[in-house]
């Protein structure tokens, strides 16, 4: 994209009221806001209940269309839409991990997947739906098979962080998985074969230009050759993989570190995601939202990054999380420590 | 629970006057007021210690000086000082701070608690768990834990 001419803004579309503590995760529902459908977004919180919001098609503006309530006996951090969006699954402190089907706008709680011994920090669906990952703060990540009449069996408990893990996020083609933690690193799974063996692969730590402190969230570009990673050591940091590799089955194919952003954030960074159009979302204890692009200005295949802008103040305690949504028409989802959940629109002037 | 305490008998300081303020020549009633160093203690100071009827204050573990204030950033950070270097308390003491000091702040405001560098073995490791936000709110949904950090806020509210 050009962005040498044009000036872009954020703009505050809604800010949306109704959990009573912080929010800790958003996400949008696949396939929706396209089409002519409308788009729909899940929130979690520590008031324990996940709140579904759609957007209303004739006035744009989105509306609470249910709570998720009396399940969930602790905070809710983290929440994902199956890829085909007819399920939802939620990680809690409470150490359990809730399925919910959405049966024409009534959430059921239709499954709870126990085994973490304590809290569940994240919980990731793979791209075909088939396979669950989730991770806590035990330094475990499990990985469970949906089977049919929507019953999960554990494929695999991997043990090799050494703390906290913070998140879980499946490769956007590949079922590879990769976990990142309080032990500073970030971590590949792979399977061996057939044998529904899954192991590290590979660890990104400091020796190989990783990051010196907690690493809160990791996030894909859609090609999938490219992960963004952002840390307590207010760096956001660039991997690469070589996927034509990938795809042609070579088992081990590895991460290498292409680019580290520093300077730009002065607290924690809680969240990363990388848009469809290339365009990674921060979102940081500073309570501001920043936008970063490649850099078109880059030496020829080392590949840099300039931030497109910064929203400052865009909540008004720290932000926890950020999203772009599945749709055309670039619209970004954040949620805070504020308590509340805000919409925003990219926009350019040209 | 430990059963032995960690430090049986701890040096008490005793306590600084808690000196009154000056009132401003002109006064602007709707103007806030910075929040300075001074406010801050004044917060913390009675903090009662975990283990002993003593405040923070008393102990030596919190003083004045490593308070380090910015109002117009709306930061704060502190150190503290546990009593010994194996002080498995810090933790405890650590989290006091940061709920009375989010209790007591505008919500603008960015907390920051460590241990004064070289006075606990595991400075690093305490330090990094004092200051992970998400570590804290998962211990505070802990009902035994909020009921030692409450009883040691206690006397620092009146």
């Amino acid at each position: 994209m050009n962005s040498a001419d044009e000036n872009f803004e954020l703009r505050e579309i809604q800010r949306l009221e109704g959990h009573t503590d912080r929010v800790w995760g958003v996400a949008w529902k696949p396939a929706t806001g396209v089409n002519g459908v409308p788009a729909v977004l899940a929130s979690c919180s520590g008031d324990k209940t996940v709140c579904i919001w759609e957007q209303s098609p004739a006035t744009g503006s989105f509306q609470q269309k249910a709570v998720l309530e009396e399940t969930h006996t602790r905070t809710v951090r983290s929440c994902m839409w199956s890829p085909s969006g007819k399920l939802l699954a939620t990680a809690s402190f409470d150490a359990t991990t809730a399925i919910w089907e959405d049966v024409a706008g009534d959430f059921e709680c239709i499954s709870n997947l126990e085994g973490h011994e304590n809290e569940v920090k994240s919980v990731s669906w793979n791209a075909s739906g088939s396979l669950l990952a989730t991770c806590g703060r035990d330094k475990s990540v499990w990985i469970w098979e949906l089977l049919p009449h929507n019953e999960f069996d554990c494929v695999s408990v991997l043990q090799g962080h050494t703390q906290d893990v913070k998140m879980v996020q499946w490769h956007p083609s590949m079922d590879i998985l990769f976990s990142c933690s309080y032990d500073n690193t970030i971590k590949v799974w792979a399977e061996d074969g057939d044998s529904d063996d899954w192991h590290c692969v590979q660890t990104l730590g400091e020796s190989n230009s990783g990051h010196s402190s907690t690493i809160w969230a990791l996030s894909f570009n859609t090609n999938g050759d490219k992960m963004v990673s952002c840390s307590d050591d207010l760096t956001v940091k660039v991997w690469g993989a070589d996927i034509m590799r990938m795809h042609s089955g070579d088992g081990n194919v590895p991460w290498a570190h292409l680019c580290t952003l520093s300077g730009y954030h002065d607290r924690t960074i809680f969240s990363v995601h990388w848009s469809r159009e290339g365009i990674i979302a921060s979102g940081a204890a500073d309570d501001a939202i920043r936008l970063f692009v490649e850099s078109i200005d880059g030496l020829v295949g080392e590949p840099s990054y300039k931030l497109l802008l910064k929203k400052e103040k865009a909540h008004d305690m720290d932000v926890n999380a950020v999203q772009w949504g599945s749709t055309e028409n670039s619209l970004l989802a954040s949620a805070s420590d504020d308590g509340t959940v805000k919409i925003w629109q990219l926009t350019s002037s040209s | 629970m430990v059963s032995g305490l960690i430090n049986a008998n701890p040096i008490v300081y005793g306590k600084k006057d808690h000196r009154a303020r000056t009132a401003p020549v002109q006064v602007d009633e709707y103007a806030a007021e910075p929040i300075d160093q001074q406010e801050i203690f004044d917060h913390i100071r009675d903090i009662k210690d975990p283990e002993h009827p003593y405040s923070l204050e008393d102990l030596k573990v919190i003083t004045e000086d490593a308070i380090e204030v910015d109002d117009k950033k709306s930061r704060v950070r502190v150190t503290f000082t546990p009593t010994v270097e194996h002080c498995s308390m810090a933790t405890v003491i650590g989290l006091c701070l940061r709920v009375k000091l989010i209790r007591c702040l505008p919500r603008r405001y960015k907390v920051d608690i460590r241990v004064a560098p070289g006075t606990h073995a595991t400075e690093a490791a305490v330090n990094k768990q004092l200051n992970d936000k998400e570590r804290l709110a998962a211990a505070l949904e802990n009902p035994n834990l909020v009921d030692m950090v409450d009883e040691c806020l206690v006397p620092s509210y009146e």
